[in-house]
């Protein structure tokens, strides 16, 4: 066990994966592991990357890895695929678009899905994107797919986020603003070589207008990411991008938020255990009288809060 | 009332499914079946990996390694699995990689079989195989290891 952790220490390759498993299906070890490869994290450059399916986000990684290759810096990827609501199983092939970087030494790409593991989505890559920074990765990148609150979510947990768009989407565009617009830290507008590309980065100069913060003033980029035109702007732009955070003292805050949030993810999802074993003991009454229109669902909820208070250790004695 | 399981019992039973890479090694651009094994895999719960096409024996075992999969399944319509398959063997040895279960399927005529099972290929299963069949295989064989160590 402890082996493991010093095969990670020493760079090995296969321990880091190997780690990676123990932390995303949080196993006893791999929560320890956690806790004592926290203090290496924090020099990794944290970049979330979302939009919607077949924006062409795995091409850009893939991109971006082969320009950060060439300033020699180090990334790794974790991309998130959907996972099948009914069976929980999942096809992942982002690999087939990255398939130029990966015999690197330099790279590491790992796919994630979104299923229910020890907990949720979010709080499990935060705790691999920690591991990758642990293990020295200079970039840490968290491939998403951009529809739905969770992924606003994970955009939060990085350092920069980008958000990638394209041509054809029409309302598209509209109908994302009200999430995942605002926590942009940089436009890409992809496959800039098809018609309406110009639209959009125009539809997004008007938006940005409207827009209060951090996407107030995110620079637009386009990209053909399947040619690599225009790449190297977006890696400027995201290594810019921390380095302005730092200069104007905001990467301190930003940090403490994300991390804040991390821990505010796991705490919920100790209460929410903790809630099913209370529900789990809930008298019968209360559940007839539910139904029986005797006890109203806030009413039981505050009950349940109570005893949920109760229910922990420390409050017991 | 029915029995309720504990939250213990539920947190085991969320343990992570097992997780498959399909891999299509050398100049082979035939992957339906591959891709048809790839779904059959993720419509029984396992989360599949699938490298595209014309991976290294090299590739197949970094991406083996780094995903840490359970089970490594190569689709080959080639002729080229007596020259590659040990390869890939021996790559995924190198990478650190000797409880993986390595599954074949594809062309493969009856004469190689012994050979290749004899290199650590677990199972070959050619054309017309129900999809049941591998499914069932590869939840008997499957190594399950976050708890062994």
């Amino acid at each position: 066990m402890s082996d493991l952790l010093e095969r990670f220490r020493a760079g090995e390759r296969r321990a880091l994966a190997r780690l990676l498993s123990h932390v995303e299906n949080r196993t006893p070890f791999g929560i320890q592991a956690e806790r004592e490869l926290y203090p290496l994290t924090g020099r990794a450059h944290l970049i979330g990357i979302t939009g919607p399916p077949g924006a062409g986000k795995s091409t850009l990684v893939a991109g971006l890895i082969r320009e950060a290759r060439r300033q020699s810096l180090t990334a790794a990827v974790l991309a998130v695929d959907p996972t099948s609501p009914v069976t929980g199983g999942a096809v992942m092939g982002d690999r087939i678009r990255m398939l130029d970087v990966q015999s690197d030494e330099g790279v590491f790409i790992r796919s994630v899905t979104g299923r229910g593991r020890g907990g949720g989505l979010a709080p499990a890559l935060c705790a691999m994107a920690h591991v990758l920074d642990a293990f020295g990765f200079d970039l840490v990148l968290l491939e998403t797919v951009g529809a739905g609150q969770d992924d606003v979510d994970i955009a939060r947990l990085a350092d920069t986020t980008v958000l990638v768009l394209v041509p054809g989407l029409g309302d598209g565009v509209q109908s994302l603003k009200a999430g995942t617009l605002e926590v942009a830290d940089i436009f890409v507008v992809n496959k800039a070589d098809l018609p309406g590309a110009n639209q959009v980065v125009r539809d997004l100069r008007v938006m940005q207008r409207l827009m209060v913060g951090a996407a107030e003033q995110a620079p637009i980029l386009s990209t053909v990411a399947t040619t690599g035109e225009g790449i190297d702007q977006v890696l400027r732009a995201i290594l810019e991008h921390r380095r302005q955070l730092e200069i104007h003292g905001q990467l301190t805050e930003r940090t403490q938020r994300r991390l804040l949030a991390e821990a505010r993810y796991l705490a919920l999802e100790a209460l929410a255990d903790q809630l099913d074993e209370v529900l789990e003991t809930l008298p019968a009454e209360d559940r007839a009288s539910l139904e029986t229109r005797q006890l109203d669902p806030r009413t039981l909820a505050m009950r349940l809060i109570e005893r949920l208070r109760l229910s922990f250790p420390a409050s017991r004695s | 009332m029915a029995k309720q399981a504990t939250p213990a019992t539920r947190r085991a039973a969320r343990s992570r499914p097992i997780r498959v890479l399909i891999a299509k090694p050398g100049l082979d651009g035939h992957d339906r079946g591959a891709r048809v094994l790839a779904r059959a895999l993720r419509d029984a719960g396992m989360e599949v990996i699938y490298t595209g096409l014309f991976q290294t024996p090299e590739m197949i075992a970094r991406a083996a390694a780094d995903e840490d999969v359970d089970v490594v399944g190569l689709s080959i319509l080639s002729g080229a699995h007596n020259q590659l398959f040990p390869e890939i063997m021996g790559q995924l040895r190198r990478a650190g990689l000797d409880d993986v279960l390595v599954i074949a399927g594809g062309i493969i005529p009856k004469d190689d079989v012994p050979h290749l099972k004899a290199l650590g290929i677990a199972a070959i299963f050619g054309p017309g195989t129900p999809l049941q069949e591998i499914v069932r295989f590869i939840r008997e064989h499957a190594p399950t290891r976050e708890s062994e160590e």
